[in-house]
């Protein structure tokens, strides 16, 4: 017997619970990938509807009609509206929310009116009914003329009777056009199939309203004749149908659903955003949050953090041991496995954050943010949502990045991803922390520890850089899409434990599989920079040094000068020179890019100090003498310039990928890479000029 | 006839027009017909959004926008 795939897709509302029902049809065979061309994520799993009938079901993204208004609900009309389109379902499922019905049908309304092949799953029918809103299911089927199945998504109530009506409705039709437009628009619509040669009479209606169906050329020539001769504006006609649409749904409604009495805590959504949304209250709130967040993001991960890092090193020793001495040994265990450890180690970070969120958004808490926080973040090009990327980005920028998805204006999310990593992220830390602690000595002021104030001072640089970039890229970025803030605010719900599970492993997947082979190959090339020179160089190192006392430190060290990664930082020496920089600096500055914290790790090999303990790399670095005066060469202004220069540049190659991932073009981490070098290596020129 | 923007907490109104066309069309299809009823549920601080209860759910607009929304005020509650 043969089993055939069919094509389901998945449409609804924002915060309907498609998310759920998709979660809940295909379980953990879940794929997500995008759209050719443009950044909409598309999430497409598997499900077994019957014995015979697989299926592959296509999570839409939410909107609410057909007239889309952003790139998103670009992507859902355009599966709908065109067959010949690669993702054209079979059978369309419409979640629907029972508490909300007038709204949420209306999408449903126009899919019918396409005739398509299409099963209304209403969702949250036992909610409605203690709120007293009784909805006679079998009636709306009868109304609507295709079937309508209950259930609780959440619960995985109903999931079988739904796959059941998904089968039967295979080339079952609606029974009837819920609202005929070629009444309302008499003898445009019949033309209008005329020119496009196609008889379906929503579809012409849609076109008429200079929606592009994508796949088809319109005649607009012909489109823009019809209008002038009939008198029709394609705005005008939208409105007036989207009336007549909601004037024929309420009749149904009023057939259809009851007013009965209120059970439970129907109050109970009202109480809590009296404190949430609080003028006061509200941020406090909002703020302790953010704290447990960062908290969870930053110190909580510190441990699994530890114990991936401590993996890594045994696998590394493990493998350098168990191989043959020789190129590939190295290559695997100093580029492979240093690149593959790096990409591990962010996976509980972005795991935290990610659980944080989607218990967030879960709840309907993350609506409220947006709420209290737009007027404040707009002003600067941002929006509500961006305050979680931003501050998130404190302990890194890859997960604070991916966060920024759940903004849905592109320039706003745009702007948000080009400003996170000037947020002092964690791997800054360790700069920091090593050269604060050799230029500026361990005394009080006004009370507080000197040295703390320092690193306190460049955190905050950090923030107020990335507030005025935001600002001024507010103005640089041009956006075809108007910047909306019309927005359901969905009542509290218990989160989906399941929802947010999925959330994380999704989350983890994406990182470890889109960013990660870009930074496993810049990794191998920083190896091979490091671990080849031109001509016979090591071999003459190793010579001279052969049998003399700690020959391993020095070699290593002379060996890192001689490398194609010491050559470049001596090429760059002169360019670097006047931010107090020489060219041991600059090879740190290179093998930076692996990751900001590599810097301490490859100060200590090129100063030759063996092992790479913080206070011992300190006490190494006061000893260094400036070649031309024979002061140490750690002077405040050479130390500020370098920390300068930390805090603006953009030194972290997983972050580039990261951004590809987010904006797919490589025009963005470009852009982001220069402005960010351009903002390195002038405050760090001022800053050593004048200290100097 | 007054504008939505101008109203405060509790007030009770019905959609009259929306002056702005992209805003009528979005606001239209999320069910903010002419003649359908609302309160003003919520205002966030420092001249934020609004929050207006309109077809048993809670829709929040930006000040801005609700400018350029006319509504018909109910006063028989």
């Amino acid at each position: 017997m043969s089993s055939k795939t069919l094509k389901i897709a998945l449409a609804g509302n924002p915060n309907s619970g498609k998310t759920t029902l998709f979660n809940a049809l295909t379980g953990l065979k879940q794929k997500v990938g995008n759209y050719p061309g443009i950044t909409v994520e598309k999430k497409t799993g598997k499900a077994i509807l019957s014995e015979k009938v697989l299926a592959e079901i296509i999570d839409l993204p939410g909107t609410y009609s057909l007239f889309p208004k952003s790139m998103d609900e670009q992507v859902a009309q355009q599966t709908l509206c065109n067959n010949d389109n690669e993702d054209y379902p079979d059978v369309t499922v419409v979640i629907a929310d029972a508490t909300n019905l007038r709204r949420s049908i209306f999408l449903l309304t126009q899919i019918i009116d396409l005739n398509m092949e299409v099963v209304l799953a209403l969702n949250m029918v036992d909610i409605a009914t203690k709120k007293g809103i009784l909805v006679n299911v079998d009636l709306l089927s009868e109304e609507l003329g295709i079937q309508v199945v209950a259930i609780n998504a959440r619960k995985r109530k109903g999931i079988e009777s739904l796959k059941e009506a998904i089968v039967n409705a295979i080339d079952e039709k609606p029974k009837k056009l819920f609202l005929d437009v070629s009444r309302i628009f008499k003898g445009v619509i019949e033309k209008v199939n005329e020119i496009r040669g196609v008889e379906n009479n929503y579809a012409s209606f849609l076109a008429l309203c200079k929606q592009k169906l994508s796949g088809e050329v319109i005649n607009r020539c012909a489109l823009n004749q019809l209008c002038k001769k009939h008198e029709i504006i394609p705005e005008r006609a939208q409105a007036k149908e989207t009336v007549k649409r909601y004037k024929a749904i309420d009749k149904i409604i009023l057939s259809t659903v009851k007013k009965g009495v209120p059970v439970g805590r129907y109050q109970l959504t009202k109480w809590v955003d009296d404190l949430l949304i609080h003028p006061i209250l509200g941020y406090v709130v909002f703020l302790s949050i953010l704290f447990l967040l960062f908290q969870a993001v930053f110190s909580w991960s510190a441990y699994p953090m530890e114990l991936i890092d401590g993996l890594f090193t045994d696998l590394s020793i493990w493998t350098a041991n168990a191989m043959p001495k020789g190129m590939l040994n190295d290559l695997v265990v100093n580029g492979i496995l240093a690149g593959l450890g790096g990409i591990v180690i962010f996976v509980p970070q972005i795991a935290f954050l990610f659980a944080f969120i989607a218990f967030l958004e879960d709840t309907g808490y993350m609506a409220r943010v947006s709420f209290i926080t737009d007027k404040l973040l707009r002003g600067v090009g941002l929006n509500g949502r961006s305050i979680i990327p931003l501050l998130s980005g404190a302990a890194c920028a890859v997960p604070a990045i991916m966060s920024a998805r759940t903004i849905s204006s592109w320039k706003e999310r745009l702007i948000t991803i080009m400003v996170t990593p000037l947020m002092s992220c964690s791997a800054r830390l360790p700069v920091y922390t090593l050269i604060i602690a050799m230029i500026i000595p361990a005394d009080d002021f006004l009370g507080f520890n000197l040295q703390g104030l320092v690193l306190m001072v460049f955190y905050l640089i950090g923030f107020v850089s990335a507030i005025g970039i935001a600002y001024l890229m507010k103005f640089i970025i041009k956006s075809k899409e108007r910047s909306y803030y019309i927005m359901e605010m969905p009542s509290y719900k218990i989160p989906d434990w399941k929802t947010v599970i999925y959330a994380i492993i999704e989350k983890v997947k994406v990182f470890l599989f889109d960013a990660g082979k870009i930074i496993i190959a810049v990794s191998i090339v920083l190896w091979f920079l490091s671990s080849f020179a031109p001509g016979k160089k090591f071999e003459q190192i190793e010579q001279q040094w052969a049998g003399k006392v700690d020959a391993e430190m020095h070699i290593a060290a002379d060996k890192l000068e001689a490398s194609y990664a010491g050559i470049i930082g001596k090429t760059i020496e002169p360019a670097i020179k006047p931010l107090g920089f020489d060219w041991k600096i600059g090879i740190s500055l290179i093998t930076s890019f692996a990751a900001r914290e590599v810097f301490v790790g490859t100060m200590s090999t090129i100063y030759s100090v063996g092992g790479d303990n913080i206070q011992s790399i300190q006490e190494r670095l006061k000893n260094v003498k400036n070649q031309d005066t024979g002061e140490a060469f750690f002077t405040p202004a050479v130390g500020i310039s370098l920390m300068l220069f930390y805090a603006f540049a953009m030194q972290c190659m997983s972050t580039l990928a990261i951004v590809y991932r987010e904006t797919k073009h490589w025009k963005w981490p470009a852009i982001q890479f220069l402005y960010m070098g351009v903002l390195a290596y002038f405050s760090s020129f001022i800053a050593y000029q004048i200290l100097s | 006839m007054k504008i939505l923007a101008d109203l405060s907490i509790g007030a009770k109104g019905e959609m009259l027009d929306i002056s702005d066309n992209l805003l009528e069309q979005k606001l239209l299809e999320m069910g903010c017909t002419p003649g359908e009823q609302f309160e003003v549920v919520r205002k966030a601080p420092f001249g934020g959004p609004i929050a207006i209860l309109i077809s048993s759910y809670v829709l929040s607009i930006r000040k801005e926008d609700a400018m350029s929304i006319e509504v018909k005020l109910l006063e028989n509650e």
